[in-house]
């Protein structure tokens, strides 16, 4: 029961990185229409900013948050308006360069890291909340998630909420019909891709403290960011963090009880049958050609 | 034309007599490399085969994997030997490529892509978790060589042209799959694909077969290269190695037959001459990835073509003046 208990918990606490990671993902498809290959190494950037800057140069941790932030935007940015905008009308030629930058963004990590073994960040929030005697929270997941809500709900607010945020979504429903409106829709892309990115780094350097950085630890954040996407419905934000969540409590237990591969291969097994049975995942609806 | 098909013949033929002697002016160690090269070049003529109808899987790679667990696994557990066990890969991959279709196929494009990313890494995270037949991480090792009169191929060369004489069967098939009627279909298929369906054609059926005949040779490549090899492991057929199949062809050129191989050559020996690089390397790879699907999006084998036309635009201002 206790052992339920954690799980529940600790399950909970994981949605906030999957969800985080999953929501730059749609937001890039659904506006550009790109599959963004390299957000994992988008994540895995941001971590790594907090590993320099705060384990290796003392730099406050909130402090290397923002700057983690800031540079991973910086880099969708630039992907944006070189790579993405150039191939618009070729969606593979948009996955191929995204392949292209996550070679690169890798190398660039170990140049900075080095080859060794995995890196780690001591919790800058030390200590353990412990609920109901056993029940335990480590302050650092507590600050995680609760930062990883407030981002979620910005997002939200902004999408819902602000003149932006429709041209936004407009765009992600037709490109065509939004331009006529007089919505410039390359403004528009740069702006998703920023949220986008904004997103991963922040994802990134929340998750430094709490798990091993290396180059390729974006690996495990795309398989994870591509069931949550298909599974909470392509396009589909809300489905996205809905699904983060189911999946995330989904993978916790499943590790807690058997292990960590049964739970990926189980979860990319759901996934594939989610695509056959309900192609548009639980919160999508059937986009016309 | 009788001409041009007797001038490709000996072209071929010329090809064929070079990459037999070739072995013997290398050093061991690019020997290993040449072998490799060629098994690559049938990795990625038998993925064009599946591209061919437009769909971009994520799970060659895999299936290679399938063939190349399914050989060692017969060669080693069962005891058959490398002729009977090479030809059973490819029907081993064949046959879950078969299997997958039922899911796989009710996709298209992005769902396609992702769905077939998603089957394969199932299906490699299977091997790494059930260790019983497929050995877990370090995978399969001692896996033995193939055995004829007494030709020893453990030794590179003797192994390089049997690599050589299999690859050149199946390329000459996998070329005259796709100059037949079936091959036609696969191109309608891909850019006609309503019209295609209305004139009759079951487009499921094509696609379905596509998949299997790629997954079919890519299974033979796979076995060949880990009977040489004599170890199996999860990660020789990861999203790393996917990627690569996809640059080649991609930076080859994917709409031809000799794109893809050339991507393959040229990349691959690039790659060879950054050797010193080490870590840099796949930085390298990126960015000529980046470039050439930005500035050469049709491929090197387009490359010729282009130059003619830079040329003879000069050639033509020439005799105007």
């Amino acid at each position: 029961m206790e052992l339920f208990l954690q799980s529940i918990v600790n399950g909970t606490i994981q949605s906030g990185f999957f969800a985080l990671a999953a929501v730059g993902l749609v937001l890039i498809f659904g506006v550009m229409g790109v599959v963004n290959f390299a957000h994992g190494e988008l994540v895995m950037v941001g971590a790594y900013t907090v590993w320099f800057l705060h384990a290796q140069h003392n730099t406050p941790f909130l402090i290397t948050i923002v700057i983690a932030i800031s540079l991973v935007t910086v880099i969708g940015m630039l992907m944006e308006k070189f790579l993405f905008r150039p191939m618009r009308d070729d969606p593979l030629g948009g996955l191929i360069c995204s392949i292209g930058v996550l070679f690169i963004l890798q190398v660039a990590a170990t140049l900075v890291g080095g080859d060794g073994p995995s890196k780690q960040v001591p919790p800058p929030f030390e200590g353990t909340m412990v609920l109901f005697d056993f029940l335990r929270i480590p302050y650092q997941r507590l600050f995680s998630i609760a930062v990883s809500i407030a981002a979620l709900g910005l997002l939200w607010h902004f999408l819902t909420h602000t003149k932006l945020g429709w041209a936004l979504r407009a765009v992600s429903q037709d490109r065509e019909a939004a331009s006529l409106q007089g919505i410039n829709s390359n403004r528009i892309s740069m702006i998703a891709i920023a949220v986008g990115a904004a997103m991963a780094g922040l994802a990134g350097a929340l998750m430094a403290p709490l798990t091993n950085i290396n180059p390729h630890m974006g690996h495990n954040v795309i398989i994870t960011a591509f069931i949550v996407t298909i599974v909470g419905g392509v396009g589909s934000l809300s489905g996205a963090v809905i699904a983060s969540v189911l999946y995330a409590l989904y993978h916790t237990f499943v590790t807690t009880y058997f292990n960590g591969t049964v739970a990926t291969i189980s979860g990319l097994l759901i996934m594939v049958l989610v695509l056959i049975i309900r192609p548009t995942g639980i919160m999508g609806h059937r986009v016309s050609e | 034309m009788p001409g041009t098909v007797i001038r490709k013949t000996v072209a071929i033929g010329i090809l064929f007599i070079a990459l037999a002697i070739l072995p013997h002016f290398l050093k061991y160690h690019h020997q290993d490399f040449l072998i490799f090269l060629v098994i690559n070049v049938l990795v990625v003529v038998s993925y064009r085969l599946v591209t061919l109808t437009g769909e971009w899987s994520l799970i060659h790679a895999v299936m290679m994997g399938v063939g190349a667990y399914g050989s060692a696994l017969l060669s080693k557990q069962a005891g058959l030997s490398f002729w009977i066990s090479f030809p059973l890969a490819g029907g081993i991959a064949a046959i879950v490529a078969a299997l997958l279709c039922f899911p796989l196929f009710r996709m298209t494009q992005f769902y396609f892509l992702i769905g077939s990313f998603a089957a394969g890494e199932a299906i490699r995270l299977s091997w790494i978790h059930f260790i019983k037949p497929f050995g877990g991480t370090s995978g399969i090792s001692a896996i033995p060589s193939p055995e004829l009169l007494d030709i020893d191929f453990l030794e590179p060369i003797p192994y390089f042209y049997l690599v050589l004489i299999i690859v050149t069967i199946c390329l000459f098939l996998l070329f005259r799959i796709e100059k037949s009627r079936i091959g036609l279909t696969l191109h309608a298929v891909h850019w006609k694909a309503s019209l295609a369906e209305s004139i009759g054609v079951n487009t499921w059926n094509y696609r379905s077969l596509a998949f299997i005949t790629g997954s079919f040779f890519v299974g033979l490549a796979g076995a060949l290269k880990v009977h040489y090899i004599g170890t199996v492991t999860p990660k020789q057929f990861d999203i790393g190695f996917m990627v690569f199949i996809l640059i080649w062809v991609i930076v080859g050129g994917y709409r031809t037959f000799y794109g893809a191989i050339l991507g393959a050559v040229v990349l691959s020996v690039l790659d060879e001459m950054f050797r010193e690089f080490n870590e840099l390397r796949p930085a390298i790879y990126g960015a000529i990835l980046i470039f050439s699907i930005l500035y050469l999006p049709a491929g090197l084998e387009s490359l010729p073509q282009r130059l003619k036309r830079v040329f003879g635009r000069k050639d033509r201002q020439m005799e105007r003046t």
